[in-house]
């Protein structure tokens, strides 16, 4: 009798939980639904009723110029971000994992500090410096303070692959008389790669979308996001951001559940240090 | 080697440069902080040239005066004076930690229950859940922060439907451009940032410590209270710094959908480093608002540090 009550109980509550996390799913997922619905929607009110289907938003977004430049531009920077964070985060992340160093908190910490430091600080203030030291604006200066937020992240991303690591791999193939850059090409690197292609994805994702940095930095040529942000202020022009933007969510959204489950597989169990 | 102290001849002195060379090298491999911060350093230095110099560079530059285009770099602490002198700047400075303060709270009180949820209840498909939560914090912030307007708008999702539903015949002017609205779109924005910190704590509990306590005679709620809780308030403590440290300087939010009322002060930044062209001012007023957030922070991190000692 009493074990029938308290089953039902915990019936009870694991219903509640389980209603709370759906709801709290429709709660993040909801808002953003919103856009790839009204990208199809023949007005250029963004209202409803809806009004009828359409790829017009499509056609304009795929024939404006701006926009494909602009495009260009987030994928070129995007590219060499993504392989260059990720590179200095392998780096800095095997240090970490590998070698015991005094002082390794600090400067993991002092690393991490673009993650928290508000984005607008670390806008202007590269800003002073390149205006000081005589630098153009250009996607370089952009490309620069994306790896600044990169970086943490691929480290991050990183530990979490190589934290589980046997050292003793590497230690076998020294001593089957492997050099250094055989045993990282042949032990390392192959147990490292999904870490490095989930980093390579999150951190092309990262500067593909980032808004901010970009903001303070860009001389005349434009990324994506500094494109939508131009657009905002016209009303007509709305719909064709909607087309757009559900085309960047829709991307991102695979390209990250994708790294996402490539980085976690496996090493769910014993990591900590998940962002 | 040399046990002679007659001079080395050429062959004895290079063989023992090359001793040397050898017993160096075979210090730094032995020494495994040696090896590490060599691994380390090009990251590190990456990380002086872009966070550290910066900022120095700022902290100069609020000493400066701007003079139309040019500045004059004579030091002087005119900015400072400006700063406490117009009450605009302290206001909007508390205002904005006033706004990321109580987002910080609404998240980290809303991603409990969820992370609680998916540490303790979710058995099987972990994974899948993790995933769902941490994919729209990686997508676009400006498109995330765009659908709020687009939701709460004048003509937006929510009034344009209520008065298709026959419920409102007038739309709400109170859903948009407000501090109100800056809350909701940056607790939604920064989710993720509550979320996982806090389930890697909970996840990380000792299970044994809670049948311990049920063993015990504890009651569910009891358990939660003294073991549960503070056992994972380093998850949600990381997590309130997380959000609240960089939701101070934003300006997209307030931007798109705060209007005059929901200024904070990253628009106040913005706009000296765009129209209003004071780069010394803008400089001032981040500087000042990086030490109060500092300062704000050591500050929660003593009590939380103390309110544990004392729950412990």
């Amino acid at each position: 009798m009493s074990a029938a009550k308290t089953d039902r109980n915990r019936l009870g509550r694991l219903d509640s939980f389980a209603v709370y996390a759906v709801a709290y799913l429709v709660f993040l997922y909801l808002p953003v639904l919103f856009l790839p619905l009204f990208s199809f929607n023949e007005s250029i009110y963004i209202a409803f009723p809806l009004k009828g289907f359409t790829f017009e938003w499509y056609e304009a977004m795929v024939s404006n110029a701006g926009l494909i430049a602009a495009l260009t531009n987030s994928v070129k920077v995007g590219a060499v971000v993504a392989v260059l964070s990720t590179l200095f985060g392998t780096l800095a992340a095997k240090a970490v994992t590998r070698y015991r160093m005094p002082g390794r908190g600090l400067t993991v910490g002092f690393i991490m500090i673009p993650l928290v430091i508000p984005e607008i600080i670390l806008g202007i203030a590269l800003l002073v410096l390149a205006n000081m030291g005589g630098i153009p604006l250009t996607l370089f200066t952009i490309g620069f303070a994306h790896m600044l937020l990169c970086v943490p992240f691929s480290m991050l991303v990183m530990i979490s692959r190589l934290e589980g690591f046997d050292k003793s791999l590497e230690e076998a193939a020294l001593d089957l008389g492997e050099n250094a850059w055989w045993t990282f090409w042949r032990v390392t690197f192959p147990l490292a790669i999904p870490g490095i292609v989930a980093s390579l994805l999150l951190t092309f994702t990262i500067s593909f979308d980032e808004f901010i940095l970009a903001f303070f930095l860009a001389g005349t040529d434009t990324t994506l996001p500094l494109f939508i942000w131009s657009q905002l202020r016209f009303p007509p022009r709305l719909p064709m951001v909607l087309a757009l933007g559900a085309t960047i969510l829709i991307i991102s959204f695979f390209l990250v559940a994708f790294a996402e489950w490539l980085r976690r597989r496996g090493v769910q169990a014993e990591k900590t240090s998940g962002v | 080697m040399a046990e002679s102290t007659a001079p080395l001849t050429p062959p004895e002195l290079g063989e023992f440069r090359r001793g040397w060379v050898e017993r160096l090298r075979a210090l730094f491999l032995r020494s495994e902080p040696t090896r590490g911060y060599s691994l380390l350093s090009p990251t590190l230095g990456l990380m002086l040239l872009g966070l550290a110099m910066p900022v120095a560079v700022l902290v100069v530059m609020s000493f400066w005066t701007q003079i139309y285009l040019d500045f004059d770099r004579t030091p002087s602490v005119a900015n400072y004076v400006d700063f406490f002198g117009k009450a605009i700047y302290p206001k909007l400075l508390l205002k904005s930690i006033r706004i990321s303060a109580t987002v910080t709270l609404v998240t980290v009180l809303l991603a409990y229950p969820m992370a609680y949820f998916i540490a303790f209840r979710v058995k099987r498909s972990k994974l899948v859940w993790i995933i769902l939560i941490t994919v729209p914090f990686w997508t676009s912030y400006l498109l995330r922060v765009f659908a709020w307007k687009v939701v709460l708008g004048y003509n937006g999702v929510i009034n344009s439907g209520l008065i298709t539903l026959g419920v409102i015949s007038e739309p709400l002017q109170f859903l948009l451009y407000n501090p109100t609205a800056v809350i909701i779109t940056l607790a939604h924005a920064w989710a993720p940032f509550a979320i996982l910190p806090i389930y890697v704590s909970l996840e990380k509990i000792d299970r044994s410590l809670l049948e311990a306590a049920r063993d015990l005679g504890e009651g569910p709620f009891m358990t939660f209270v003294r073991v549960t809780l503070p056992l994972s308030l380093p998850g949600v403590i990381a997590a309130s710094l997380l959000v609240f440290i960089p939701t101070v300087g934003d300006y997209v939010t307030p931007t798109l959908v705060g209007g005059t009322t929901g200024i904070m002060i990253g628009n106040i930044i913005q706009s000296m480093f765009g129209k209003a062209q004071n780069w010394p001012m803008g400089a001032a007023i981040s500087v000042m608002s990086m030490m109060t957030i500092t300062l704000l922070v050591c500050a929660f991190l003593w009590f939380t540090h103390s309110f544990r000692k004392r729950v412990a």
